[in-house]
């Protein structure tokens, strides 16, 4: 596959202030390449979620993203305290984030449902003790059956 | 409706330099719940909030939202406007509470329906 673009980023835990600088930089990449503005807008939406819920909960980690003519793919990693429900954490309103967070404008239990509604493709491998990864991938184009 | 009218019509002061005049604001979301707005989408929109940190424009940022009001007397931090002004984003500050404000805002034609 020509023209990939892959970039690495790390994720700070508990540092509100940089965080979605991941996020931001891979707006102004799509933006430069010449992504539809909706898409930007989708993948945008999709991985500062995921890029906020490392520093919520998973005390920060890694965002890997690789961009090729048809996609992005955006994996985010963390090695926090896993999600012993998963099919609780999707519900919408669901959440643990403490009030600390809640105070900064965050943790209404709608991230994963968020993610899910934005991406094309959403996968989660978590366990307990062991960390969270979530993949997000987004196509340029719409998808052809 | 432009900002500087949105601005006039809820007594605010523009915090930022670098924004569009001319662009038209169509739509507005109204909360201090970062993640509600993030389920919120719509173009050319206003955000009105009483929540005041570096994530408000962030999230600002990746919504496309193009302006925002800090409601009840808030005041944006130095570090916000600095991100504003690189990113366009427009912030304004009113004294009005955020219903009032809202209210104002819908009766004089912003219905949040806009595309």
């Amino acid at each position: 596959m020509n023209n990939v673009v892959v970039r690495d980023y790390s994720i700070p835990a508990n540092d509100f202030t940089i965080a979605g600088e991941a996020s931001s930089s891979v707006r102004k990449i799509l933006s430069q390449i010449g992504v539809t503005p909706d898409v930007v807008k989708r993948t945008s939406i999709a991985m500062y979620e995921a890029e906020i819920n490392a520093v919520i909960h998973g005390n920060g980690g890694q965002a890997h993203i690789e961009i090729d003519e048809n996609k992005i793919l955006i994996i985010i990693s963390d090695q926090g305290p896993g999600i012993a429900d998963l099919d609780l954490a999707m519900q919408e309103g669901y959440s643990t984030a403490p009030d600390s967070i809640r105070e900064m404008g965050f943790g209404a239990g709608m991230g994963l449902s968020n993610i899910k509604k934005h991406a094309d493709v959403f996968e989660i491998k978590t366990a307990v003790n062991e960390g969270t990864t979530v993949y997000i991938t987004v196509f340029f184009k719409p998808v052809k059956n | 409706m432009k900002i500087p009218e949105i601005a006039e019509l809820i007594k605010a002061e523009i915090c930022t330099n670098n924004y569009d005049a001319n662009m038209d604001i169509f739509s507005a979301c109204s909360a201090d719940l970062m993640s509600d707005v993030m389920a919120f989408s719509k173009s050319n929109a206003l955000l009105l909030t009483g929540l005041v940190n570096p994530q408000v424009i962030r999230t600002a940022e990746m919504m496309d939202i193009k302006a925002v009001v800090f409601v009840r007397g808030k005041k944006p931090l130095e570090t916000m406007i600095e991100m504003a002004e690189e990113k366009g984003i427009a912030l304004l500050a009113t004294e009005w509470p955020l219903f009032i404000a809202s209210g104002k805002l819908y009766s004089s034609g912003i219905h949040g329906s806009g595309e």
